[in-house]
């Protein structure tokens, strides 16, 4: 297991402008033009600027997106190139093989969380509110995504349906989180649906991390979190287990 | 002793198309065992069941007493697998994932000595840390031939392992796998070079549309096909050939007529008396003996028709 996790973090290693550098200069480009253009005139919580309330937001995002297509991209890949046989071939476990993927999309979300965290102190230092949020929240959120993307490129047949799922659920529903502004200010009928988002629960509770102000109770968020992990990770291992598309 | 393999009752449906019908043979430790049959004959079907890469719609196969789907750890140690798509991973080097590969059963940097090993046998050493994208198709053959041998496994399964490779890599390959043979390796060859599976398997499984039609030793085999051939060059003559002799007959082309004669029922003699009576005169005579490929195809095409 410990073999198959380093092998993959090798892997994004070794493309590191794609997989890391890239998007913390995306999210670069986010401060850029949101710091510059909104950040004198909206105030989401009293006494925070925009621009500070900006940036857990994106920060998360950028650890989603990223915990997701390292997955979805390496084990998709495998299919395709047929490399996937040498592991299927090997003496591990379906619980080993979705430790090891998610443990290496969770290491690559957090990695690309502090790469877009320290370039985002040239616009605000922010403060640590509570370390153990920060890092529950940014695991466990990074730890889902790659779950995701372990399940959609198992199920795909072609990059057209990876695609698919990220612009069509993990895009939207990272941009619709609340990353960007507090369901506070949306109207009753969209603060409801946004409940619905987990992505909501997941940015709402990292920026507690940092700023200690949320739009829901931290706790409650973590729980819905947790419930999400333990959901997806049940569907995850029992695709593996079933041998769906991969042993069938 | 347990055999090498056990495959006992082994049926795998794809919707209605069935591709495995109650398939039963062994394999004995230390055997060269061919497994033959034509295209979506179930032999790379019934090697992935083995190899765990599929699961069985039912019954059981078992590698050295063990089940391949309740003790596939066990199992999965012991066989090593040569697969028949020339996969590679573009993101590592032949050594970087030769010792990955030794790393997912368990092995550690004790075993590099065996990779190395590995890599100078097959004549990779030159390539070790080239990326595997850049090596030709023969070198990413040979690295194959390493993953599966990097964990040292009981069982080597070859699932065509010489398709579209050139002359001096099959000498390599074959030179190898007899050394491992020899060294008290089972080894299961599917191949589509029948004159490959004649001249190094001991026992001999054909598979047809899912179906074991024969499973015996190599040279039961042959003996079972009753046929042998008689070639005669021929000068160019006017006069028919009597149905008598006609009917025995397979070949008729290039100056050369080609009878296939009953090994107890036809005496060469006769034959070639009545080739003489009929006014057919012969520069030269040769006899093969059958092939596999004959018994082979004798056996598939009667399944056929």
């Amino acid at each position: 297991m410990y073999i198959l996790f380093s092998k993959e973090v090798w892997r994004f290693l070794k493309v590191t402008i794609q997989t890391i550098i890239t998007p913390v200069v995306t999210v670069l480009l986010y401060l850029l033009v949101f710091s510059s253009v909104l950040s004198e005139h909206v105030e989401v919580y009293k006494g925070v600027s925009y621009t500070a309330f900006l940036i857990p937001g994106l920060i998360m995002m950028s650890v989603l997106q990223n915990s997701f297509a390292n997955n979805s991209s390496s084990i998709f890949q495998s299919k395709l190139n047929g490399n996937i046989v040498f592991m299927l071939l090997a003496p591990i476990s379906d619980f080993e093989m979705y430790i090891a993927y998610t443990g290496a999309a969770t290491l690559r979300g957090v990695l690309v969380g502090i790469g877009a965290w320290v370039i985002s102190s040239l616009f605000v230092v922010l403060p640590v509110h509570s370390f153990f949020y920060l890092t529950a929240f940014a695991v466990i959120g990074s730890a889902i995504l790659g779950s995701l993307g372990m399940i959609s490129s198992i199920c795909a047949d072609k990059w057209d349906h990876i695609a698919a799922f990220q612009n069509f659920v993990i895009m939207p529903l990272s941009f619709l989180s609340g990353a960007f502004y507090s369901i506070n200010i949306l109207p009753d009928f969209w603060q409801k649906v946004s409940l619905f988002n987990p992505f909501f629960y997941m940015i709402d509770g990292f920026r507690y991390g940092f700023l200690g102000v949320s739009d829901i109770s931290v706790i409650y968020s973590l729980s819905v979190v947790i419930f999400f992990f333990v959901v997806v990770s049940i569907i995850c291992l029992w695709i593996l287990k079933s041998g769906y598309k991969l042993r069938d | 002793m347990d055999p090498a393999v056990l495959v006992s009752q082994v049926y795998k449906r794809y919707g209605n198309l069935e591709a495995l019908y109650g398939i039963d043979f062994s394999i004995a430790k230390g055997s060269f065992f061919g497994l033959l049959g034509p295209n979506g004959a179930g032999k790379s079907t019934l090697i992935n069941i083995m190899a765990g890469l599929v699961h069985a719609t039912s019954g059981n196969i078992k590698v050295v007493g063990y089940d391949v789907r309740k003790q596939w750890r066990k199992s999965r140690q012991i066989l090593g697998v040569v697969p028949q798509e020339l996969a590679y991973d573009p993101f590592f080097s032949t050594r970087e994932m030769l010792r990955l590969q030794s790393g997912y059963f368990g092995l550690g940097k004790d075993n590099y000595v065996w990779v190395d090993e590995l890599l100078e046998r097959l004549g990779l050493g030159d390539k070790a840390d080239e990326n595997l994208g850049n090596l030709s198709g023969g070198m990413k053959r040979r690295v194959l031939i390493a993953q599966a041998l990097v964990h040292k496994p009981e069982v080597l399964v070859l699932d065509e392992p010489t398709a579209g490779v050139d002359v001096e890599l099959r000498r390599v390959l074959w030179e190898f796998v007899r050394e491992l043979h020899k060294n008290g390796h089972t080894i299961l060859l599917t191949t589509h070079y029948i004159e490959e599976a004649e001249s190094f398997c001991d026992r001999i499984a054909i598979l047809d549309n899912g179906r074991l039609i024969a499973h015996d030793t190599t040279n039961a085999l042959l003996n079972r096909y009753p046929y042998r051939f008689l070639r005669l060059s021929v000068k160019n003559y006017s006069t028919q050939i009597p149905e008598k002799l006609l009917e025995k007959v397979v070949l008729n082309e290039n100056n050369e007529l080609t009878f296939r004669l009953h090994r107890e029922d036809d005496n060469i003699g006769d034959v070639l008396d009545a080739v003489q009576n009929a006014g057919i005169s012969f520069t030269d005579l040769r006899t093969d003996e059958p092939g596999l490929e004959e018994v082979f195809l004798a056996l598939t095409v009667k399944n056929h028709d």
